[in-house]
């Protein structure tokens, strides 16, 4: 099971040969598609490997979106968004973050945060460019780069780093044409998150380097313990800055695809000239949903967020006392576990776990090598499913 | 303070969470956890551990009504003295001191509407204080203690994604 879904067969791929741009042929699949493939065929897992809320988006938005479409609102909006959402945005992000965006020339609301990274990135680059790219990351950074002619360059972080940037690793990195970086804070799959004094030294990076940085801050809203500080926020920074985020993970809104960026404004038109060719407007049902999470929803955020943060407690606990190092996750939802005391690689280790007991978490080589000896569990899952994961990952080392 | 309001919400959740869960979840031991409980409780902040029981489906014979009841408050009592007497009454499960048209609202359990009625009528109702009664039985239950009794079904959520 090695090959990608969908990927052609023998027979076709003599018939159609070369149908397929080359570019895109290229594109490694993905190794948690790869994965998936792999659950889907064993009955009754207990799945850590879910990348979104284990709750359903809070009522009061979903019946927003119901009376929406009593009231008929389903014409397009404009190309940008609704005005009121991007002004209720713009007045949220500059409360909780002290950020300055101007909704008119400065935000973009897009078809959840993946599409705006796919802007920024299109926006950017000529063919050629170079952009850094920190990792372990979200799986699709490398291969959205690529699709827009880039080329990715990993950037790799370490565990006994706490997964914080590697300074000198970033600086030898930088050639002629690297043009941008993308950074990940909270950090899917490594839950680690940057500090002021973080941020300070990748703004002098960017500086010296007369970089961009594409700064997706999804799991701003999912920090615990601490503030989460966003990287434009930093006197300076806005001017080279490409913002990202949405409503997918702290409103739990995954479903309605439904993002945004905030970006100077050059950066902005040039990401609105591709949205309006390619993509109209983000869905507006879910735009006016987003209008409700913004002004009505602080108090399920904060539940949901107290909820992830007691689970994170537990699982981290769980795994460190079964021999498996994790750093107690700063952010996001997500706990990533050392596993090379098992002599595994990390598909084997997942493979062999998702056999023996039934219970799917997510080879860290899918999110770069340098995840390879490790796994990604969510702590998006209830108290229960993770003590039962975590007693059978307990039984399946000690045998 | 944080922790108990915390451990109060995951009692509320699942009342029957050991010590060692509650602690898990927090990042405290075990015996600071039983500590807070048994304050709690000593308090008076947990009443009990009770299970939420959905009579359709454990087949129980249970009708449910409230009862709206106006009084005659006594002078330096108030509504006091004849809102404890009927709340000794076991058919009363609850017993609020309420604003508005009514004095106290009375959410009564019988087995039979019959057995409700005859409670009102013959003991409630002819209370020296209680000057009129309004009984409103539940007709078919659809959420309680914040639990939804029809389950929305599956979300329908990957297994794996990334």
């Amino acid at each position: 099971m090695s090959r990608a879904v969908g990927a052609p067969s023998a027979g076709r791929t003599a018939r159609h040969n070369g149908r397929v741009a080359q570019h895109v042929a290229a594109l490694p699949p993905s190794g948690i598609r790869k994965f998936f493939d792999l659950v889907l065929g064993v009955p009754d897992v207990v799945s850590l490997g879910v990348g979104e809320p284990d709750f359903s988006t809070p009522w009061n938005i979903r019946e927003q979106a119901i009376y929406r479409i009593e009231t008929g609102r389903t014409a397009y909006t404009s190309n940008h968004g609704l005005m009121d959402l991007r002004e209720a945005l713009a007045r949220w992000l500059a409360n909780r973050y002290g950020l300055d965006y101007d909704p008119a020339t400065e935000m973009l609301i897009t078809v959840g945060a993946s599409e705006a990274i796919d802007l920024a990135l299109r926006a950017l680059l000529n063919p050629g460019d170079e952009v850094l790219v920190l990792e372990p990351c979200y799986v699709s950074y490398k291969p959205t780069v690529a699709l827009a002619g880039g080329v990715p360059v990993p950037v790799p972080t370490h565990q006994r780093d706490g997964f914080r940037p590697d300074f000198a690793a970033l600086e030898a990195a930088v050639t002629g044409r690297t043009r941008a970086l993308i950074i990940n804070y909270p950090n899917n799959p490594t839950g680690a998150t940057f500090g002021p004094e973080d941020l300070a030294r990748l703004q002098r990076l960017a500086e010296t380097h007369d970089l961009v940085v594409i700064s997706d801050e999804i799991y701003a809203e999912l920090t615990y313990d601490k503030r989460h500080h966003s990287l434009p926020a930093l006197p300076g920074m806005k001017e080279r800055t490409i913002l990202v985020s949405g409503f997918s993970k702290a409103h739990a809104m995954t479903g309605w695809r439904l993002g945004y960026a905030c970006a100077p404004r050059d950066l902005l038109e040039a990401m609105v000239k591709i949205h309006q060719y390619t993509m109209l407007c983000a869905p507006t049902l879910s735009q006016y949903a987003g209008l409700e999470a913004l002004e009505h929803s602080d108090e399920d955020v904060a539940a949901m967020r107290e909820e992830y943060d007691m689970r994170r407690r537990l699982i981290v606990t769980g795994l460190n006392s079964l021999g498996l190092k994790t750093l107690l996750p700063e952010g996001a939802f997500y706990a990533f576990a050392d596993i090379t005391p098992t002599g595994l690689t990390s598909e084997q280790f997942c493979a062999e776990l998702l056999r023996a007991e039934k219970v799917a978490v997510v080879p860290g080589g899918a999110f770069g090598e340098c995840g390879e000896g490790f796994f990604r569990a969510s702590y998006a899952a209830g108290f229960d499913r993770i003590e039962t994961a975590l007693e059978r990952i307990g039984r399946f080392l000690g045998r | 303070m944080e922790r108990d309001r915390k451990i109060l919400r995951l009692l509320q959740d699942d009342a029957r969470l050991t010590a060692d869960q509650i602690a898990g979840r927090l990042g405290i031991t075990p015996d600071e956890a039983r500590e807070a409980v048994a304050s709690l409780e000593a308090r008076k902040a947990i009443l009990a551990y009770k299970a939420i029981v959905n009579p359709e489906a454990a087949d129980a014979d249970m009708v449910e009504a409230v009862i709206d009841v106006k009084v005659r408050p006594k002078r330096g009592l108030g509504f006091h003295d004849v809102a404890r007497r009927i709340a000794r009454f076991p058919e009363v499960k609850s017993l609020y001191l309420m604003s508005g048209g009514s004095d106290l609202m009375v959410f009564i359990q019988g087995r039979s509407l019959k057995e409700i009625a005859s409670f009102v009528t013959d003991t409630l109702a002819t209370l020296e204080d209680v000057e009129e009664t309004v009984s409103h039985f539940a007709l078919k239950l659809y959420k309680k203690d914040g639990i939804l009794i029809e389950e929305d079904g599956s979300p329908g959520r990957l297994p794996v994604t990334p």
